[in-house]
């Protein structure tokens, strides 16, 4: 019953939705992208050292459709799109669900910071499309969605706004902390900010910069201090990234997790990839943004505990 | 054990040696790093409040606490004396251990009371008490109005609102969590 009331009040947020899906596909056709879908129950999940996957039988629900969509790049798909309900098991809180939306787009021919314009390109059309011009007011922020937005590497961001340097911050285990509780919030409250270049550590499916292998061609999208999307220049090595996933099962094992097992039919696809760049974008969170919406319950039509 | 991934409001965890209880709670996840919880927690003995952050490498003991079916028995002085029904024992608490339940209490009401290394900290009365009104201002005859309540003293010194209809030597219900007049009830 209460719960059927807060649908009526979701209405607005949930027509948001809809015309931002709408919008989303129509930038991405005009370009020449083929929407794809790939098999949501996968038999080997990414393995990394923070993201649990949610079991299905003997197989997962995939916490994205990251590794299908690069087989399909490796095979000569050079523009692909998907909008994919992802799981993650345990993650829930104001802004995380463990059903939840993904936009994943990948690019053959390009690195990151190509990536980023067609970001700039991408929400300032869904934001045309919905007739508000390039503003958006969120969290209490006016927030001019115009491009070209900031572009802050992680080194900066921890000098400028952390309690520590990167450096100690990673020595002692708190880069999370310090990004999460003394960072975020700081980030893109008045026009977006891609926060780039980070410790390979944290990018363990990126490409390190040519010039130098201690930083990951990594980039993530905030705005008004909300964490939207998460893109790199895509790894292409395969004994690199075998050996990268052997690490992150490593740390699952060390954490307590089940380490997962190795994608063998991604990887054996990673050495055909050609050079290219992607990125994961929650849906769930553009809603937020554009509903003006504060906790992620308000955009979807029912939460996991109304079920 | 509990590991940081079962924090919830209202868990009681040991920290530091000490009892505490969850009393606000929020999931944050930074990028593909790893999860955070951050905690409003209430230290049971002292009652003071803190915040933390936890990691979910981060693991804890459950607070060594205890509950006990009691028996109200009497007051003396500053103290509220309860029996464990099952020992017999009986233990003292302070009016400051006993809190907002003072205004609840009657002799021989059966409780439930919280206790840390044999150290009482906490008290849970049943959620419907009846008591005797002692002072009631008199009933101006006529005034029906509905929402027109008047403050009443009951027979444990509590003053609550209550319908005007409502006379001295009257017993009502109030509900322990809200403090609130539910009910007359008629013997």
């Amino acid at each position: 019953m209460s719960t059927d009331c807060k649908l009526e009040d979701r209405r607005r947020a949930l027509e948001t939705r809809a015309d931002i899906l709408h919008a989303t596909r129509a930038f991405f056709l005009s370009r020449g992208y083929l929407e794809v879908e790939t098999p949501n129950r996968i038999p080997a999940p990414l393995p990394e050292s923070h993201i649990d996957a949610m079991p299905s039988g003997s197989w997962w629900l995939h916490p994205s459709p990251e590794l299908c969509m690069k087989r399909m790049l490796a095979a000569g798909y050079e523009r692909i799109f998907q909008i994919a309900k992802c799981w993650r098991e345990r993650e829930r809180g104001p802004l995380h669900l463990p059903e939840f939306t993904l936009l994943e787009w990948y690019r053959a021919g390009i690195e990151y910071r190509q990536l980023m314009e067609e970001c700039e390109d991408l929400l300032l059309y869904v934001s045309i499309a919905r007739g508000r011009g390039s503003r958006v007011s969120f969290r209490g922020f006016p927030i001019d969605l115009s491009k070209p937005w900031d572009r802050v590497t992680v080194r900066e961001a921890f000098e400028q706004y952390g309690s520590v340097t990167l450096e100690q911050a990673l020595a002692e285990d708190r880069f999370e902390e310090v990004l999460a509780l003394e960072i975020e919030p700081r980030l893109g409250v008045s026009r977006p900010v891609f926060l780039c270049d980070y410790p390979p550590a944290f990018g363990s499916l990126a490409r390190t910069k040519p010039e130098d292998p201690h930083t990951a061609e990594r980039f993530e999208i905030y705005i008004g201090g909300l964490e939207l999307a998460n893109g790199f220049s895509e790894l292409r090595d395969a004994a690199e990234q075998r050996r990268r996933f052997e690490k992150e099962n490593e740390t699952r094992t060390r954490r307590g997790r089940p380490p997962y097992p190795m994608p063998e039919t991604f990887l054996d696809a990673l050495s055909r990839m050609p050079d290219a760049a992607g990125i994961a974008l929650g849906v769930d969170r553009l809603v937020m943004l554009f509903a003006g919406a504060s906790s992620i319950d308000e955009v979807v039509a029912f939460t996991p505990e109304e079920l | 054990m509990y590991s940081a991934s079962d924090l919830r409001k209202n868990l009681r965890i040991m920290l530091d040696d000490e009892p505490y209880i969850v009393v606000d709670f929020q999931f944050v996840k930074p990028g593909k790093g790893q999860s955070l919880y951050r905690c409003k927690l209430r230290n049971m003995l002292t009652g003071s409040q803190m915040d933390r952050t936890f990691r979910e490498v981060d693991t804890f003991q459950p607070a060594e606490t205890e509950e006990k079916n009691m028996q109200y028995l009497y007051k003396e002085g500053g103290s509220f004396h309860f029996m464990d029904n099952e020992s017999f024992e009986q233990i003292a608490l302070t009016e400051e251990q006993v809190g907002d339940a003072k205004n609840f209490l009657i002799e021989n009401m059966e409780c439930k009371v919280l206790l840390f290394r044999d150290r009482p900290i906490d008290i849970t009365l049943p959620n419907f008490v009846d008591v005797v009104v002692t002072e009631a201002p008199p009933w101006i005859k006529g005034d029906t109005v509905s929402g027109n309540y008047k403050p009443v003293i009951v027979e444990t010194g509590y003053k609550v609102s209550v319908p005007p209809f409502i006379e001295q030597g009257e017993k009502i219900r109030i509900d322990t969590r809200t403090g609130e007049y539910l009910t007359r009830v008629k013997e």
